[in-house]
């Protein structure tokens, strides 16, 4: 069991990648958002009380039935679709039998070889745009397992005295996503593996179909990695890493495990065929449970649920249902609002497209909606130690308080400070102006009047600026806030320097 | 003839965490035998032209809305438990076996 200790040094990840091909396979679970479970009618809910969740369904009580959720067949008919899957004509449910408390039958219902959906792909999307083709094995429902704590002297699961269980997790509907063998990544293996997560968890989300918070175990990936010598076809026996459950954290995992297999095997060793068990601070995989005929599952079909039959119709109608893929999506909003790549990867990784989407779409130009969601609105949110989205500001809000500028009422620092009202609760972006009486000078012949005086009498300083020392013009600011009593706005004397000099800003 | 072997068995007793000792197992083989034979008979009554199923319902599609029923108190679901601790099951530990 302990051959970490044994384990030779792993390659560098060059070195392995020079000798060996990687090849990679993954078992995504995803928990669905449905209102109850997927065999009964307890809720299905996340952080309440031990044991409050659950019936005699759940606790596998003796002589009680299961009845599936509806709904939860039609998240995986559309999952299913949605990674261009051929649906199941006729499908039944399984018995995988497995002695454990995190689950009181002592079977998990889940699908064996009949799946709802089967042999379909997903083109996940590369740093560099690059698109890569990930071939869909599979995707069965099946229902999640209870919450295992393990007390005792050494707070691990080895040499802990006793176990603690929580049912509330037990029967919360899982569909279980598995791709082909995915060979040909290369050295991009490791991206691959984080962007085909990440691809599943933007589709499960944009299906509306799971919360998709990987942190809170919605999305949970497996990843199986093994190692051919170059030109070989033959896979080697690979490892399966479980509950890799951030998409940094399955990049690394597939990094490592390249790693150490290749040192392995360039030692003349053999891959054991394991489990491993992902370790987030030393970033490396330790050993788990070795593959044995305890993996014998005895599934058979389940007697107590009758099958699923589909029709073109029923089908059909979900189809029709289907969002815009994410990845389309993505492609035509960074089209659309003309952002650098850099930029509108950031947009991603805050979460803000729907917010900046739907403040261009009520009238802010995509410059102005990112300026305030990935700036003002992202450091308020962090301040708060929350997320701009969840700050609960209305993008149309956004698009009132830009309007105010644009009109000269007010300039940016008094909008930032109005949007810090506003999120107090004062009100409407205007009605916050209007109440504290924050609007500037606006008259643009009173403010190019101070303006031109200031510059008629401060001749040093319009020579500095035309030099290009833009920063002269802040000695310029001054006089004009004692000539307009300080109701200026600065950023618009700055812009009638420019405008008087001729200088781009 | 049963098809049961005791290495059968073994491998079964071993899944289920069960320890059997000698005797029990030769009695088991017996007996789980004698129960295959009995279940056997079937294959005579079913001739080629009957296909497989897994129940004799001639049902499909029996979806429940997804809608919260009825729900126990955490003291109702532990009402039954051998043993609790903080509102949990208390189990014994089973080692190396995270699922």
């Amino acid at each position: 069991m302990n051959e970490t200790l044994t384990d030779p040094q792993p390659l560098s990840f060059e070195e392995a990648l020079k000798k060996y091909e990687p090849v990679l396979g993954f078992e995504v679970h995803v928990e669905l958002n449905t209102v109850s479970k997927m065999f009964s009618s307890a809720p299905n809910a996340f952080g309440d009380e031990p044991n409050s969740n659950v019936n005699e369904v759940d606790l596998g009580l003796p002589g009680t039935l299961p009845v599936v959720n509806g709904r939860a067949v039609e998240s995986a008919i559309k999952l299913g679709l949605a990674l261009n899957c051929s649906i199941a004509e006729s499908c039944r449910f399984a018995r995988k039998q497995y002695f454990y408390p995190d689950t009181p039958k002592n079977w998990q219902t889940s699908q064996y070889d009949e799946p709802i959906a089967y042999d379909g792909w997903l083109d996940v999307e590369l740093d560099d745009g690059e698109i890569f083709r990930v071939e869909i094995e599979r995707a069965h429902m099946e229902e999640d397992a209870g919450k295992l704590t393990h007390a005792g002297t050494s707070g691990r699961i080895q040499g802990a005295d006793y176990s603690l269980v929580d049912y509330n997790r037990a029967g919360v509907p899982l569909i279980e996503i598995v791709t082909k063998p995915i060979t040909g990544a290369g050295e991009r293996a490791p991206e691959v593996a984080r962007a085909y997560v990440s691809a599943i968890r933007d589709i499960v989300k944009a299906l509306k179909i799971s919360d998709a918070r990987m942190e809170r175990g919605n999305v949970r990936c497996d990843a199986n990695v093994s190692l051919m010598p170059k030109g070989a076809s033959r896979f080697g026996t690979r490892s399966e890493t479980k509950n890799v459950n951030s998409l940094r954290a399955v990049e690394h995992a597939v990094t490592y495990e390249i790693r150490r297999h290749a040192g392995v095997l360039a030692a003349g060793g053999s891959i054991v065929q394991e489990t491993r068990h992902w370790q987030e601070t030393s970033r490396t995989t330790s050993p788990g449970r070795i593959k044995s005929d305890a993996d014998d599952y005895r599934y058979f079909p389940e007697p107590d649920l009758v099958p699923i039959v589909t029709t073109e119709e029923w089908i059909e109608t979900l189809r029709a249902e289907l969002p815009e893929p994410p990845a389309e999506r993505r492609r035509r909003l960074r089209e659309a609002w003309g952002y650098s790549d850099a930029e509108f990867r950031d947009v991603v990784a805050a979460g803000l497209l729907d917010e900046i989407e739907q403040t261009v779409e009520q009238g802010a130009s995509p410059a102005v909606a990112r300026k305030w969601w990935m700036g003002e609105l992202s450091r308020l949110a962090n301040a708060r130690e929350t997320a701009p989205a969840e700050l609960g500001v209305e993008p149309a809000t956004i698009v009132e308080l830009n309007q105010l500028i644009e009109d000269g009422k007010i300039n940016d620092k008094i909008a930032r400070q109005v949007l810090e009202y506003h999120l107090d609760g004062e009100g409407s972006p205007g009605q916050i102006v209007a109440q504290r009486g924050l609007e500037v000078v606006s008259d643009d012949g009173a403010l190019t009047a101070a303006v031109e005086k200031a510059m008629a009498e401060n001749p040093d300083v319009v020579e500095k600026v035309k030099g290009g020392k833009l920063k002269a013009i802040g000695a310029l600011i001054g006089p004009v806030m004692k000539e307009t009593k300080g109701q200026a706005d600065a950023g618009k004397v700055r812009q009638i320097v420019l405008e008087k000099l001729g200088i781009e800003g | 003839m049963s098809e049961i072997s005791r290495a059968d068995v073994e491998h079964l007793a071993r899944l289920a965490h069960i320890a059997m000792t000698e005797e029990e197992l030769d009695k088991t083989v017996e007996e789980l035998g004698e129960i295959v034979d009995a279940v056997k008979t079937v294959q005579e009554a079913a001739g080629e032209d009957v296909p497989a199923t897994s129940h004799p319902l001639p049902l499909t599609n029996v979806f429940r809305e997804d809608v919260i029923g009825h729900t126990f108190t955490p003291e109702q679901s532990l009402a039954n438990a051998p043993d609790a601790d903080a509102g949990r099951f208390k189990v014994p530990a089973i080692l190396d076996e995270e699922a």
